[in-house]
């Protein structure tokens, strides 16, 4: 049985000017997402995969079309709306990680619970159960700082996941990592899609993290060139 | 708002010398401040404190034609003293010369009665001595005429006819008094000695007058209130004290514009950080908030820094006060050899509003700029 869709994109455009010319990011994009799907969106830079996943997580609006997240329209959203559907269902994970420098580990997967209001005897269960996740339960006070790259990931996903979300959208999560880190992350994230159902959205261009899709969608100049789910091609 | 809170404590803390060096002057420019003014407050109340008991008492009866600030109006400007008593202090005026180390010197008698107590002048001496005319001076006429206790002094004048007339005098007091209005170019004498060598019998220029005083009508007298009298004092100190805001209004400033440029260099490096929070869940308000709190923290800091450190300066300077060059003394002004600041609540939480007010406004102006961030470019960190 099909499962319902968690995410809608319907015919969107999205342009920027750049250089005082208007730069079409995505053009006449549909498609659609599943709820537990472990997909990526592959393509090489400039193909549109991180405006893609801006516009699926509130973060910026289609020029035209429309982009329907949690049964939300994303263009219609006040900036509140769209902050508290980041804030409740949506986790982030970046390229460059994007930890809070001046936090610990414990502090960073903390804050987004911080913003939820949790008290702090649920704070500190969810926090480690993350950290558990990843792993890191024994780095929780140290600073960003003193992380290797692939330990600051986990800690983006530790973030990431502590909330529990519907959907996480990971934006070259492996871009930064060696192949034993990213491969290691790519695992963490998969049994987590398992566990616990949320749909991973990834950008990426590594042939690492593809091994790992379950989906896979191309996208050039702005458009999908193919929909590849489970080896077989929809589009 | 509580996290906000933690969150900017948090960045501050994270920021160590920044953060140090903006809490620093701003913490300078609050004791300054307070310093400042509060000096100004404490000669305010010495100058009116001493003006009242030296000079003005409960405030001053003046004949009609005599204007204090017009030399040429004492020849006229005296009359009959009203026959009840009416709390009034009288005080006869009149010109005349000294001859000091045989130079020739312009000088007022002042007629006073010995026995008044309206006023801290010591009269009193004028009874206890021997001397066939008495008179004290104070401390600024006596260094500038070189005269000391037991000196004589030919003093001349004219009398109600117009005839010229000439006596010693001798000092047989100096007294210390802030108030220069009552010192200097004068010679006091009892008014009944004044009355008898000029023969204005039984006249007065000016009543002091005490608390006994009820303002009634008279004839030819016309009564200043001790708050006008004060009103030059008045005046004067908020001059100054708008002269003397030109220094903090520039410590401030210049205080204020450090944070300012720490804000607009923040938001300019921290763009990935404000990114990150608006991608996790908070709002562009809520970061402006974090931003704009994080500017207004430095200036509770810096209360509290200047607190420690401004705390026993203002103490040492209470209990030994501020000492004033001498050079200043002699300017005509109502001035002690030290002023005691006076540290008022309203000077201290006026400040503290200041201070906290105009540093959360530097904070907010440059934090507005985040409610217009695109939060996809902020996350990359490119600039907007």
């Amino acid at each position: 049985m099909k499962k319902p869709s968690i995410i809608l994109i319907e015919k969107i455009n999205k342009s920027y000017p750049v250089a005082g010319k208007s730069f079409m990011a995505l053009k006449d994009v549909s498609l659609s997402f599943e709820e537990g799907e472990f997909t990526g969106i592959v393509g090489p830079s400039g193909s549109g995969k991180t405006t893609l996943l801006n516009i699926i997580g509130t973060l910026d609006s289609p020029t035209q079309g429309k982009a329907i997240v949690l049964n939300s329209d994303v263009s219609t959203l006040s900036h509140s709306q769209a902050a508290n559907i980041r804030n409740l269902h949506i986790g982030f994970i970046f390229q460059v990680f994007n930890l809070l420098p001046v936090y610990t580990v414990y502090e960073n997967v903390e804050f987004a619970l911080l913003l939820q209001k949790y008290n702090s005897k649920e704070r500190k269960k969810a926090v480690m159960e993350s950290l558990d996740w990843v792993g890191l339960a024994d780095h929780a006070n140290k600073k960003p700082d003193k992380l290797s790259g692939g330990e600051s990931q986990r800690v983006a996903i530790a973030r990431a996941m502590v909330k529990k979300p519907k959907i996480l959208l990971a934006d070259e999560p492996t871009a930064n990592l060696d192949s034993e880190n990213a491969h290691g992350i790519l695992s963490t994230m998969k049994k987590l899609n398992k566990d616990l159902g949320t749909t991973f959205l990834f950008s990426t261009h590594d042939e690492k993290v593809m091994g790992y899709l379950n989906r896979m969608i191309y996208l050039r100049d702005g458009s999908v060139e193919k929909d590849v789910l489970n080896g077989k091609t929809e589009k | 708002m509580n996290l906000e809170l933690k969150l900017s404590i948090k960045n501050l803390l994270g920021a160590k010398l920044r953060t140090l060096l903006n809490v620093l002057v701003l913490s300078i420019s609050f004791v300054v401040i307070i310093l400042l003014n509060s000096i100004m407050d404490g000669w305010d109340a010495q100058a009116k404190k001493d003006s009242i008991e030296w000079e003005f008492g409960k405030g001053q009866l003046l004949h009609n034609q005599y204007d204090p600030n017009d030399f040429f109006s004492i020849l006229d400007g005296h009359g009959q003293i009203p026959e009840n008593d009416i709390g009034l202090t009288p005080v006869f005026v009149h010109q005349a010369t000294i001859y000091p180390q045989n130079r020739m010197m312009n000088t007022i008698l002042k007629g006073a009665d010995p026995n008044q107590k309206t006023t801290l002048l010591p009269t009193h001496k004028l009874l206890e001595s021997k001397a066939l005319l008495p008179a004290i001076i104070g401390k600024r006429m006596a260094e500038a005429t070189n005269l000391k206790i037991g000196d004589e002094l030919l003093v001349r004048w004219r009398d109600k006819n117009g005839a010229f007339d000439a006596a010693k005098i001798t000092i047989v007091d100096v007294f210390n008094s802030n108030v220069p209005a009552i010192d200097l170019g004068q010679i006091w004498i009892s008014i009944e000695t004044l009355w008898s060598i000029t023969g204005h019998k039984n006249e007065a220029t000016l009543f002091i007058a005490s608390d006994s005083f009820v303002n009634t009508n008279l004839d030819s007298w016309k009564f200043t209130s001790q708050k006008e009298l004060l009103q030059n004092i008045t005046d004067l100190v908020s001059q100054k004290k708008t002269g003397q805001s030109i220094v903090y209004l520039l410590l401030m400033g210049i205080a204020l514009l450090a944070i300012f440029d720490t804000q607009v260099l923040s938001i300019y490096r921290r763009q990935k950080e404000i990114g990150t929070y608006i991608a996790l869940g908070m709002t562009r308000l809520r970061v402006v908030r974090l931003f704009t709190l994080e500017g207004s923290i430095y200036s509770f800091l810096a209360l509290i820094l200047g607190g420690l450190y401004g705390s026993p300066l203002f103490y040492l300077l209470s209990k030994f006060g501020f000492p004033v060059p001498p050079a200043d003394q002699k300017m005509g002004l109502a001035l002690a050899e030290t002023i005691i600041p006076v540290y008022s609540f309203k000077l201290v939480l006026g400040t503290v509003l200041l201070v906290l007010i105009s540093a959360t406004i530097v904070s907010y102006l440059p934090a507005r700029k985040i409610a217009k961030l695109n939060p996809a470019l902020a996350l990359k960190g490119k600039q907007q």
